[in-house]
């Protein structure tokens, strides 16, 4: 198997590329995508100041890397979920990463800083672990993001994540989250400007980025996720995917040029309903924001 | 640590959870990722470092790691 470009040995194929390339070659294919994606969906201007949220696994430090050859003026942000060894490990492949590159990279600690972490979480409320991490991480990169005054917050979700989410959505017709699964979702009312420019690159992709570019990361899955229901859809996809190569980006960046801005009358009334919450003034639909709600009710069973 | 007893086959390090298995060479990737009923956009073969493509035939006495790339979690 030959590179598609310089015509060495190769080490991957990606057959909805139709191309097969080498470790440098792959590489320069997965920066191309991602300053692709940042070019066609309008995502950042160039030198633009980016927080990225960092989990220490392979999408956020492909991304960080990515964005950092890119010429962005980037700092990491890693948030230690108290999920025992997992984010021990996962918090120290992000120091590596950042302190052999020199880069910013700034720690919330749940545990210290706000008095639960989320096995916790899962255990004192009806919160799956899967929510109670998303809700906090949400909640705490959005006010960094805010607070730093950073031109955008960046996360590392993959063709794979979003054509999951997008077939969630689907199947459930869930039209208040269709009309938010956008690669840009501009700044507003207290809430940063949100980009994904991983959209075009899947997670077969990101991994062998990691790989030839020598980048560590933490391989095993995290133990609160088994059972998602993500990864279920994520193993039906690449079953499409393997009988028609390009099925997921077609699935996805269809549903962005085609079907999302249908949508847009959806996602403004959305907006409207927005508020703040009167204990921490984050944006939130109700007097009290689901991330204090948790710590309160997380605080109130602890005791 | 890899275990002892493996010559003459082509250990396999598999992860989630970390375990390892033998299967005897030669035997092509592709072929391989088939019998194990493993989706070839799932996972990545690593052998010291660098990334096995499927066209590759592995030997006997060759060590690989089998790294899944599917992540799930909070989205």
């Amino acid at each position: 198997m030959k590179c598609t470009v310089c015509r060495g040995p190769a080490l991957i194929d990606l057959r909805r590329h139709n191309a097969n390339f080498c470790a440098e070659h792959l590489a320069k294919f997965c920066r191309d995508q991602v300053e692709r994606a940042i070019h066609d969906f309008d995502m950042l201007e160039q030198g633009a100041r980016i927080l990225i949220a960092v989990s220490g696994g392979k999408d956020s430090l492909a991304l960080w890397d990515i964005l950092n050859h890119l010429g962005y003026d980037t700092a990491g942000l890693y948030v230690g979920l108290g999920i025992g060894e997992y984010s021990d490990v996962s918090g120290r492949f992000v120091q590596k990463f950042a302190s052999e590159r020199g880069l910013e990279l700034l720690e919330v600690d749940l545990r210290s800083e706000h008095g639960y972490d989320i096995p916790t979480a899962a255990e004192l409320t009806r919160r799956s672990p899967c929510s109670s991490c998303g809700l906090s991480k949400r909640h705490l990169f959005d006010r960094a993001a805010i607070d730093g005054g950073y031109d955008a917050l960046v996360t590392g979700h993959n063709l794979d994540d979003e054509a999951a989410v997008l077939f969630g959505n689907v199947m459930r017709w869930q039209m208040d989250y269709l009309a938010r699964q956008r690669p840009v979702l501009p700044e507003r009312d207290g809430l940063p400007r949100k980009v994904k420019p991983l959209v075009r690159l899947t997670e077969r992709e990101t991994a062998a980025y990691c790989v030839v570019t020598g980048i560590d990361y933490q391989v095993d899955e995290c133990p609160m996720a088994a059972g998602n229901k993500h990864i279920a859809y994520k193993e039906l996809l690449n079953e499409m995917e393997v009988a028609s190569p390009g099925t997921k980006a077609d699935f996805y960046l269809s549903f962005q040029r085609r079907a999302v801005h249908q949508l847009d009358g959806t996602l403004a009334e959305g907006r409207e309903s927005l508020g703040t919450c009167d204990s921490c003034g984050a944006p939130s639909p109700s007097d009290i924001c689901a991330f204090c709600r948790l710590k309160s009710t997380t605080a109130r069973e602890n005791r | 640590m890899a275990p002892i007893g493996h010559h003459g086959a082509v250990l396999l390090k598999l992860r989630n959870p970390n375990r390892t298995q033998t299967v005897p060479g030669p035997v092509k990737v592709s072929v391989l990722l088939d019998r194990l009923e493993l989706n070839r956009e799932s996972v990545l073969l690593i052998r010291n470092g660098t990334i096995v493509a499927g066209d590759t035939t592995l030997q006997d006495d060759d060590e690989v790691e089998i790294r899944p790339v599917i992540s799930g979690g909070a989205l």
